[in-house]
């Protein structure tokens, strides 16, 4: 019987991170978080290892959330931490990778005892500096910097942590709200779990803590015995901010775990690109997980088999003040790069290489005479490109992969802001040919509504180097950017798209699998009567 | 009502249909398959089945109200018509990239749902209208005549049967799309076509595209089903009117449900969330969460102030584990529920983890239960409740299945208590256990979804398998008080009967309050209230005298300036004058503090979305009076039942629901046992038979409740 209560209690923990996502994602005002899903949200136990994690989420978020209360606990200190409180920070370093991402932790009491901790991460708007994008050459340019402190002691708001903020962001109210919404959100977390305490009858997590990782830890190292012990190596070159950039891994598989060593991976670059080590982590674990064991649920147990390291100074290592505002153009081919290096291990499971990076984009619209009195405007786009054909299906089109986020509504984009989207379809013939189809990517045209103009910030990739298919399945077609006049565009950077001009967009196919020889003809006839391929 | 009045409500659900006949106080129900080639078939069986019970004419029928998952069904199997979507050039695949996401994340061979309408059959036009309503390209007449000539010359077995036409931002300005529509009639006189405009005038592309599609794609199917099963009950005597049942839980007459047949998607659920409010309103309680369990999944509603929570959106025809975003969108008015893979068909086994999952795949009816002796080799929820003594092989309920202990015995220690290496009891309780929790954590989770609390809710439960499992998920909810009422296992047909006549008129149109123009916003509300009376007059036809009384309620979908969710924002019937803006605003913070706790300061507000529901007003009921317990029933027979309070096997009373008089209690453990349901009782439970019926069912230990004083 106390196999069943751990079970349902395990199902329940589950729930409640889930409930706590929940309550954020309804109430935040990011952009990122709340149509793209952009969040972490989990509970710890005593020593800040992961119990359980939100399914609601992305990689990115989920994994480096996990090592991130480790860090609070020490630089806090165990003896200042009291009931009532949450401390939080947007550490590249300590929480999940850039500034833009704020990490509250709450502590867990029970009978006047430490037991636990709940956390949540969100992407707010903006963080100062100067804004969204790669521009930056050191992370002071890129905004706020706030070390791990207490946002809330003994149920006190810090007030002078909340002014700095206020006076140092724009869109200051919107950020101080999801500051808010996020200690918020662990505090419907605790409520739940009081209740389940209460419910059976529990002093603290430490039963449960034991049985979930036990149970995880078991069930990882089974799943590992399906890829051979052994070193596997891969290298994948992408564009980068100004000069391409090599990705390298090694990666060694033992009984207990596998570890990846980026050595051979190129220096950081003077862009915000860089990736600091935990997120390159966290796509790593990610992309072990979706190879080995999909069902298995992200915990301290299951993310411990997983470790990394890198030389330091190397573009997946970067170390402060590199900047490193966009590290998910760099961080989100992690994936594809250590998918690679076991794709001859795991044959019929390893896709070919996708679109990778999410082709995200921010306009900043400005009256085309300043003289009209036309109110400035800021808008955020996401939108992917397609991925790599799997062993025996299709890639898929216009997907983002590895990142978990959504698009958003081209009708409600242009009711924010002053844009037109003329076009966003799929792009035929962008998928690498193969016995399985590369998914396409797709074509965006747009330009700024009469009266305007627009400064746009470019953070596209796969320009310069494609995704690349598998067994003898071609390249996904590259990304192309270009204004309709003609005029070339950079891939990278902010540039002016003037009024009346609009700005296409070809984002990037997914790489083929297998042969195109290969290919069963109705598929290839299904793919010219739809118009897959030209 | 009047007694004599003879009304028939028919809810044709996947596996049977629902026929209910009620005359005066007395109410006569049957069960019948569905005939999956002409559901109407099983719906005249099953009238023909409660008019001779009854002893009644069907000349003397007053009304006649229909549901029917015909439309749904289309859906899933993708048995409609073969449809073409027209849109603006640009946006061909809005409805094949979706959101661009993944709904499982961690599946690498993640399928995601088939497009309604393939890429071949969806055309472009160089129109566009842009986010203010303004015409950014010109509709050209010429390039219409030359597509719809496309459209029009086709092969034989090509041919289109019904066009879906969408246009970018045609929720602000539809002239483009009822232009195409006429040029596209004067061509094609018999086609069916559908408008965005008129189906769902909401923005967001991707959903009213597909919303469009849905609803040209069943239009054939359902308006000749619905002329079809008129003139059949017309043969068979019947001369009044027929009404659907609409997912927005109201009625709507056969012409309005031929036009929008997707409004008839989910009317089954609404009638069951109808059927709870109804018990509501009797009992008078105002906060209740209205749970429904039948064999594939369960159903979760927030009832409260007797009305049904509505939502703008849903999604159907979920293909991945009733995962969100699996589906199909639809937007149309709707009661919000939450549906879950948990029934008593739900297949149970042991993950690698050693833990015991619990649906979301069904054994459905074929092979079913392993217990039902027809195939099935693995356990289910109901192989499970079996093994534990709460459903028995002598009264299952069900015509025609006869369970077999020893199958579900073997399919448990197969699949659950082996691996774990427990006996079968164990894993059954622990079946149970898993399933009860994963309703609790939906539930718990819509709720918080919704910025409520279920524990202070009265839990209503229905279908055939909710009060088995109702007892323990009140626990589970910390829910004090549970109500099942009588003729549960046909609720939602009971519901069609208690549905007013109501219609819903929905539009998107972006205001930020301040710059808020009041005669604009005057205009657009009595805009809707007109497009929704239109709606329920047409309906109401003869009967006029209801039109003075209906009532009218509007709403304004509001968020503060760069969030993405709206909250609904009731408004009373005043017209807005020149402090409009401050006066919606104030109402929004207002609003928003209920969900969130607390306003923001500082930060703009703007209304996004607009609706007007006029309705007929809810009859009045007879409230009942709560019945204290006058005698203690304990029954002659009982049966041995594990506890789940105790933690032990028991002796429980077993006793027919039939034989209780009003104010009985029955003291758990204890199962009550009816057609078609068995509600059990647990260790900590009571249960006393109330004035209509209904079991109340409380916790021993509870303070005795107060007596109504009315």
């Amino acid at each position: 019987m106390s196999e069943l209560r751990n079970q349902v209690m395990w199902n329940r923990l589950i729930s409640i991170v889930e409930e706590q996502a929940l309550a954020l994602v309804r109430a935040a005002f990011s952009t990122s978080v709340r149509e793209a899903g952009d969040l972490s949200a989990g509970v710890y136990d005593v020593e800040g290892r992961m119990i359980a994690q939100a399914i609601t989420g992305t990689p990115g978020h989920v994994n480096t959330m996990a090592a991130a209360v480790a860090n609070f606990i020490e630089d806090i200190g165990p003896h200042r931490i009291y009931e009532g409180d949450a401390y939080i920070t947007n550490d590249p370093w300590k929480g999940t990778g850039h500034l833009h991402d704020f990490t509250v932790v709450t502590p867990v009491f029970r009978r006047d005892r430490l037991i636990g901790y709940f956390g949540c991460t969100a992407h707010v708007v903006d963080v100062g500096g100067r804004g969204f994008g790669p521009d930056a050459t050191e992370v002071y340019e890129e905004g706020l910097f706030v070390p791990i402190m207490k946002f809330v002691e003994r149920g006190v708001v810090n007030v002078d942590l909340v002014n700095i903020v206020r006076h140092n962001v724009r869109e200051a109210n919107q950020v101080v709200g999801d500051l808010y919404s996020l200690a918020a959100c662990n505090d419907t977390g605790l409520r739940r779990l009081e209740d389940m305490l209460d419910e059976f009858d529990l002093d603290d997590l430490t039963g449960l803590a034991d049985f979930v990782f036990r149970r995880t830890a078991e069930a990882t190292r089974e799943r590992l015995r399906a890829l051979p012990s052994g070193t596997y190596t891969n290298e994948m070159r992408v564009d980068g901010y100004n000069e391409a950039v090599t990705l390298a891994v090694t990666l060694t598989v033992t009984d207990d775990g596998a570890h990846a060593d980026f050595a051979g991976t190129s220096p950081t670059c003077a862009h915000g690109v860089n990736v600091p080590l935990v997120y390159a982590h966290a796509y790593f674990s990610y992309a072990m997980l979706v190879a080995l064991a999909p069902e298995m649920p992200s915990n301290f147990a299951s993310l411990a088999a997983f470790t990394v390291s890198a030389p330091e100074g190397c573009i997946l290592n970067a170390r402060h003040p590199d900047p490193v505002a966009v590290r998910h153009v760099t961080g989100h081919f992690v994936t594809d790069l250590c998918l690679g290096a076991i794709a001859e291990a795991l044959p019929h499971v390893i896709p070919a290489e996708g679109a990778g990076a999410l082709w995200n984009f921010h306009v900043s619209a400005r009256a085309a005479d300043p003289a009209s009195g036309l109110p400035p405007r800021e808008i955020l786009m996401f939108n992917s490109g397609g991925t790599g054909a799997r062993p025996s299906l299709d890639g898929l089109n216009s997907t983002a992969f590895p990142s978990g986020v959504r698009t958003m509504s081209s009708e409600a984009t242009e009711q924010v802001g002053p844009i037109v989207i003329w076009r966003k379809e799929l792009r035929p013939d962008s998928g690498g040919a193969g016995r399985f189809r590369g998914g396409l990517g797709q074509i965006i045209e747009l330009g700024p509504a009469e009266g305007y103009q627009f400064g746009f910030s470019c953070m596209f990739d796969r320009v310069e180097n494609p995704a690349r298919g598998r067994r003898g399945g071609g390249s996904g077609a590259p990304g192309r950017v270009y204004l309709d006049d003609g005029t070339p565009f950079d891939a990278k950077g902010k540039q002016l798209v003037p009024a009346g001009r609009r700005l296409i967009l070809e984002l990037p196919g997914g790489g083929g699998f297998g042969d195109p020889d290969q290919r069963d003809p109705e598929a290839s006839e299904r793919d010219r009567t739809q118009g897959y391929v030209g | 009502m009047t007694s004599g009045t003879m009304r028939i409500g028919a809810d044709v659900g996947g596996t049977f249909t629902d026929v209910v006949l009620e005359t005066g106080e007395r109410m006569f129900s049957t069960k019948v398959l569905t005939t999956y080639d002409a559901p109407e078939d099983s719906v005249l069986d099953g009238v023909r089945t409660v008019v001779a019970e009854a002893g009644v004419n069907l000349s003397g029928l007053e009304t006649f109200i229909h549901g029917t998952t015909l439309a749904t069904n289309a859906l899933i199997g993708r048995t409609g018509a073969r449809t073409a979507l027209v849109t603006t050039e640009g946006f061909r695949d809005t409805i094949e990239m979706r959101t661009e996401s993944r709904f499982e994340q961690y599946d690498l061979n993640l399928v995601l749902p088939v497009p309604l309408v393939e890429r071949r059959d969806r055309h472009t036009l160089g129109e566009r209208v842009g986010a203010d309503g303004r015409v950014l390209r010109p509709f050209d007449d010429d390039e219409a005549r030359t597509l719809i000539e496309r459209l029009a010359d086709r092969p034989d077995g090509h041919r289109y049967q019904a066009v879906a036409v969408g246009f970018i931002h045609s929720y602000v300005n539809g002239d483009h799309e009822r232009r195409f529509r006429d040029l596209l009639l004067e061509r094609m006189p018999d086609l069916a076509v559908s408008i965005s405009s008129e189906v769902s005038p909401q923005m967001r592309e991707f959903e009213r595209f597909n919303t469009v599609c849905a609803n040209a794609y069943v239009q054939p199917l359902m308006a000749s089903y619905l002329r079809n099963l008129e003139e059949r009950l017309h043969a068979a005597g019947a001369t009044c009117p027929v009404y659907l049942m609409h997912s927005g839980g109201g009625l709507v007459d056969v012409d309005t449900a031929a036009r929008f047949p997707v409004r008839l998607v989910e009317s089954g659920p609404a009638g069951g969330a109808i059927f709870a409010a109804d018990i509501a309103a009797r009992h008078g309680l105002d906060a209740v969460l209205s749970y429904d369990m039948g064999g594939t999944t369960a159903k979760i509603c927030l009832v409260e102030d007797q009305t049904p929570r509505t939502a703008k959106t849903f999604e159907v025809a979920r293909t991945h584990r009733f995962n969100k975003g699996s589906g199909m969108p639809i937007s149309i008015p709707v009661i919000e529920m939450i549906e879950i893979g948990a029934g008593g068909g739900s297949i149970a086994g042991v993950d690698m983890l050693g833990q015991i999952r619990v649906g979301p795949l069904s054994a459905g009816s074929e092979p079913g239960p392993a217990a039902y002796g027809l195939g099935g080799t693995r356990p289910t929820v109901t192989d499970a409740n079996l093994i534990l003594g709460r459903l028995s092989v002598d009264s299952f309920g069900a015509p025609g299945i006869d369970l077999v202990k020893e199958a579900a015995r073997t399919a448990l220690a197969d699949h659950v208590a082996t691996p774990l290496e427990m006996d079968v009891e164990t894993a059954a309780v622990g079946v149970t256990e898993v399933v009860d929790e994963n309703m609790a954590n939906a539930a718990r989770v819509h709720a918080v979804e919704n910025g409520k609390d279920v524990s202070r809710f009265t839990m209503i439960a229905f279908g055939g398998g909710a009060p088995l499992h109702a007892g323990r998920l009140c626990e589970k909810l910390r829910v004090d008080e549970l109500l099942v009422p009588p003729g549960a296992g046909v609720g939602s047909a009971i519901g069609f009967l208690r549905a007013p006549f109501a219609y819903e008129a929905l539009r998107s149109h972006y205001v930020a309050m301040d710059s808020f123009d009041h005669t604009v916003a005057n205009l657009l509300l009595e805009d809707l209230a007109d497009e929704a009376s239109a709606f329920v007059r047409s309906a109401l036809g003869g009967t006029g005298d209801l039109i003075p009384l209906l009532e009218v309620e509007r709403c304004v979908f509001m968020r503060y300036a760069g969030q993405g969710w709206e909250i609904p924002v009731r408004l009373d019937n005043e017209h807005f004058d020149h402090l409009g803006g401050e006066l919606l605003a104030n109402r929004f913070e207002k609003a928003y503090e209920e969900f969130f706790g607390r306003a923001i300061d500082g930060l703009g507000v703007e209304a996004i979305g607009w609706s007007v529901r006029v309705a007929t007003p809810r009859p009045a009921v007879d409230r009942i009076a709560r019945v204290e317990p006058r005698r203690d029933v304990v029954g002659d027979r009982t049966r041995r039942i594990y506890d789940t309070v105790s933690g032990a096997v028991v002796d429980a009373a077993v006793l027919d629901r039939a034989t209780l008089a009003v104010g009985d209690r029955v003291i758990g453990p204890a199962v009550i046992v009816e057609d078609q349901t068995t509600t059990w009782l647990t260790g900590a439970d009571q249960a006393v038979l109330q004035a209509d019926g209904c079991l109340l069912i409380t916790r021993q230990d509870a303070d005795p409740v107060d007596a109504e004083s009315d």
